[in-house]
């Protein structure tokens, strides 16, 4: 099993390592091909692997590759156990339906090559990432999957809002980074080693409430960096600039989910500590009202889809953060289907429309695009929480869990319900205002369904979407089975039974219902104009992005300005020439002492003597 | 009472600060090199006493060293000075304050 | 006794020519104030036991490096006075106060020790052809080797000098 954990990440490295030796000069499909065989051959390598996880038997593996850090006692070592398997499926498999689609979604770009580069890469880093057996090669992978993020955001550089994007995704992930630095460093303070294994172990003994409080809210300040949570989630919207696929597979699917997975793994650490633990499923619960309030104002199908995804990765920090960690990965992994299938759809939809992504010149497209139409209303469903699709079973099961904690995560768990309904209002409309009614596109336009290479990929995601929630209903827990080995020294929490759990999903279905019927009488016969201040303040995002760029910016370019005008031209230049400017004038102010006479000069000499001699004196002997 | 030699030595000081004072204070450069030559003559004094009062005759060698070089010393001196005067026309020395900063 | 009258009659002496040599304007009388000066002191070295180094003090001080000075004030030009004014700012009150503290600081000095050392024992000392000569062939011997040089070059650098202006001034 060893080795075909490490063929599970040579292959996508290898693919990245050909891919920018020769990409360029491969005729136009054979780099996607490439790239999408070794992700594909990866995630075969990861299912055979598996296989004794799936049997129900089968023991974690750790694959040790070279020493990296003798002094500090890490090596480069990567974990097998059924919560990287589950991870690393998902992304591997996901990952290649995405790989074949870009195929066609990149036909014609004149950097084709580099773009299967740049994803097979982050398909590695990924890898890394969550494969990781310990802290310190999971910050490798950390950084690499911010770094292809970076790349791919702004892989069409050439648009000044791209590269800003990709600029502005890198800074604000290095915030959060450094809440994930501080972490490890208070880790490796405490425990004296980054090894997983080691330190789940042995946090209850060693690590004081206060330590793993500390510990728990920086890793979360790193997480909410990584997976764009409040406050550092700006950057996924504006990093919609980026490839559809792009944003189909980082920001939805795979990198955004790192912070979930963070908080899965240290679960022993977030035990000990309650507060911090409460802190996550606030921080995820306020974020996913706050994001799906905003998304019922866009008008950019995929601002629309990226909001939704920071709203979704609320959830999924919901559940992490009340324990319920099993809900929490199986809404991941929900989640990974059809939002992935939702960008992917809206990527076919803007592909057949010649570049168009404002939804108000959409319209009328069931017809025209019906493969498309079929399978992201399945994903839309889904994501709804109608059953029996995928994101019923996961949603309702976190839902559920918040709720049977009881006390003040009721509130929480109200929060949940409200949203979910939102949910479904923003989700509706946009179906409504891109597939139903009159069409409302410009002459010229001339729309039509993409070519197989792009719709395979779609059709595998919506029957995933639509049957991938039967692995874990009340009636046949198989995720939680499987994930037990991983979760057996944290106390998890579990879904209601009965009663309970059957009203509860009622409650969410009822809203879920509602939430569509009000999107489908609002927009049934006209768009709205949807002008008014309030739409505004939620269009604009509650205007926090010009208040960052007014604090932030602003005072980041007056610091620089500061520091390049006044402490370097002027501090540092100024000592350095004053330094010379001091030695002239030293000289000059010198320089009378020099007067040619032979006689003063005997006055000095004499005066010197005479020094000397008293200097003699004073020491009392001659 | 007896002269000791330390009476030649207090003597021989005040000889001194006489040279010393007309290096300083006299501008033509015969009387300077005189002065020079005045300071010399009391260091010897000095060493003739220093010897006669350690008793060793190593102060009167050092004072024949002194006026050895002494000599040679105003041989090159005066040829300079003149090579000076020939050139310039003038024995003062504070015509000779080119080298000022 | 007799020593005592000498000192103070020619300690006299040479401090009235020391003070000739400054403060005459005319380089003669410098030059004979500083004459007087070498024979008192020539007379110190006498009364000191020095009596060899008084006979070189008489003969190549007082006779060949004075007569020197004055061929060579008499080519530079003895009619010329110098002038009585300082150019040189500060000068005067500079010079007469260093001087002054250098012998403040002698007389200090003076009360303190003008000899440090223990006095070697054996006989007096006694200044004759014999005594330095035993002393200057075996022990300075190198030194005294190292001054024949040095007269040697000195003589040749004055007619290096000499021969050096003739041709410029052609």
């Amino acid at each position: 099993m060893g080795t075909l954990v490490t063929l599970a990440l040579l292959l996508p490295l290898g693919g990245t390592v050909v891919l920018a030796l020769v990409g360029r000069r491969l005729p136009e499909p054979l780099a996607g091909i490439i790239a999408t065989l070794t992700v594909a051959g990866s995630f075969a390598c990861v299912a055979v692997a598996a296989a004794d996880f799936f049997a129900g038997t089968g023991e974690a593996v750790v694959v040790s590759w070279f020493e990296w850090f003798p002094a500090f006692g890490v090596e480069a070592a990567f974990r097998f156990d059924q919560l990287s398997a589950l991870m690393t499926l998902v992304v591997t498999g996901v990952g290649a339906l995405i790989h074949l689609y870009s195929i066609g979604y990149m036909h014609g770009d004149p950097r084709f090559g580099q773009f299967f580069t740049y994803l097979n890469l982050f398909i590695v880093s990924m890898l890394i990432l969550v494969l990781a057996d310990n802290f310190a090669v999971m910050f490798v992978g950390w950084e690499l999957v911010g770094l292809c993020s970076y790349l791919l955001i702004s892989f069409w550089f050439e648009r000044e809002t791209a590269a800003a994007a990709g600029k502005k995704a890198f800074v604000v992930n290095r915030v959060g980074d450094v809440g994930f630095i501080v972490a490890l460093m208070i880790v490796f303070a405490s425990f004296g080693t980054f090894e997983f294994g080691e330190v789940f172990e042995s946090a209850p003994s060693v690590l004081s409430t206060g330590t793993a409080t500390a510990i728990g809210l920086l890793l979360m300040l790193g997480a909410a960096g990584k997976s764009a949570q409040l406050p550092l989630y700006v950057w996924l919207p504006d990093a919609m600039e980026g490839p559809t696929p792009v944003s189909a597979l980082i920001h939805a699917a795979t990198m955004v989910t790192a912070g979930v997975y963070l908080v899965a793994r240290t679960g022993a650490i977030f035990e000990l500590a309650p507060v911090a633990a409460g802190v996550v499923a606030i921080v995820g619960a306020a974020t996913a009202l706050f994001a799906a309030t905003i998304a019922v104002a866009q008008t950019d199908i995929k601002r629309v889809l990226a909001y939704s995804t920071i709203s979704q990765l609320g959830y999924m920090f919901m559940g992490v953060g009340a324990a319920a960690y099993v809900a929490g990965l199986f809404h991941l992994m929900t989640h990974a289907f059809f939002k992935a299938l939702l960008f992917l759809g809206a990527g076919s939809v803007i592909h057949g429309m010649h570049d168009e992504q404002d939804m108000r010149k959409m319209g009328g497209l069931a017809r025209r695009l019906p493969v498309t139409f079929i399978t992201m209303a399945i994903a839309w469903l889904a994501i709804s929480g109608i059953p029996p699709f995928a994101g019923f079973w996961s949603k309702d099961e976190i839902l559920g869990t918040v709720f049977e904690r009881g006390g003040l995560w009721t509130v929480i768990w109200g929060v949940g319900i409200v949203t979910a309904l939102i949910t479904a209002f923003y989700m509706t409309r946009m179906m409504w205002l891109t597939f139903f009614g009159a069409p409302r596109w410009e002459d010229g336009v001339h729309p039509h369904e993409s070519p197989r290479v792009m719709t395979v990929p779609l059709m595998a995601l919506a029957v995933l979407s639509a049957i991938g929630g039967l692995v874990n209903t009340p009636f046949r827990t198989a995720l939680e089975h499987f994930l037990e080995p991983v979760f057996s020294a944290v106390h998890l929490a579990h879904p209601p039974e009965g009663t309970t759990a059957w009203v509860l999903a009622g409650v969410s279905v009822v809203a879920a219902v509602a939430g569509i019927a009000l999107a489908a009488m609002r927009y049934r016969d006209r768009i709205p104009a949807e002008q008014g201040a309030g739409w505004r303040l939620l269009g604009r995002g509650y205007y926090v992005d010009d208040v960052y760029g007014q604090v932030f910016a602003r005072a980041g370019k007056l610091g620089a300005a500061w520091l390049a005008f006044r402490f370097d031209s002027r501090g540092i230049d100024g000592a350095v020439e004053g330094v010379g400017s001091m030695t002239r004038r030293a000289g000059s102010w010198l320089r009378p002492l020099q007067t040619g006479f032979v006689r003063s000069y005997a006055v000095a000499i004499v005066f010197g003597a005479v020094a000397l001699l008293a200097w003699f004196l004073s020491r009392g002997a001659l | 009472m007896t002269v000791t030699p330390g009476w030649y030595m207090a003597l021989a000081a005040a000889l001194f600060v006489i040279g010393a004072a007309g290096i300083l204070l006299r501008r033509n450069a015969l009387v300077m090199f005189m002065s020079v030559e005045l300071m010399l003559n009391a260091v010897n004094l000095t060493f003739v006493a220093a010897g006669r009062e350690l008793n060793v005759i190593d102060g009167q060698v050092s004072v024949l060293f002194v006026m050895v070089v002494a000599a040679a010393e105003v041989v090159v001196g005066l040829a300079i000075i003149v090579a000076v005067f020939r050139r310039r026309q003038t024995a003062s020395v504070d015509e000779l304050a080119e080298l000022r900063g | 006794m007799v020593e005592l009258v000498l000192f103070v009659a020619f300690g006299t002496a040479a401090l009235f020519g020391g003070i000739t040599m400054v403060w005459a304007r005319n380089p003669v009388y410098s030059a004979m104030g500083l004459m007087l000066t070498m024979f008192s002191v020539a007379v110190f070295y006498v009364s000191n036991a020095a009596h060899f180094i008084a006979v070189v003090q008489v003969i190549i001080y007082a006779g060949a490096v004075m007569t020197l000075f004055l061929f060579v004030i008499m080519l530079i030009g003895v009619d010329t006075d110098e002038e009585r004014r300082e150019n040189i700012p500060f000068q005067r009150p500079l010079a007469l106060g260093v001087l002054a503290l250098f012998g403040a600081g002698v007389v200090v000095a003076g009360r303190l020790a003008w000899v440090t050392g223990p006095p070697a024992g054996g006989q007096p000392i006694n200044g004759t052809v014999e005594a330095i000569a035993d002393e200057l062939f075996r022990k300075w011997v190198l030194p005294f080797e190292v001054t024949a040089l040095l007269l040697i070059i000195a003589a040749t650098g004055s007619i290096a000098l000499a021969l050096f202006r003739r041709e410029v001034a052609e």
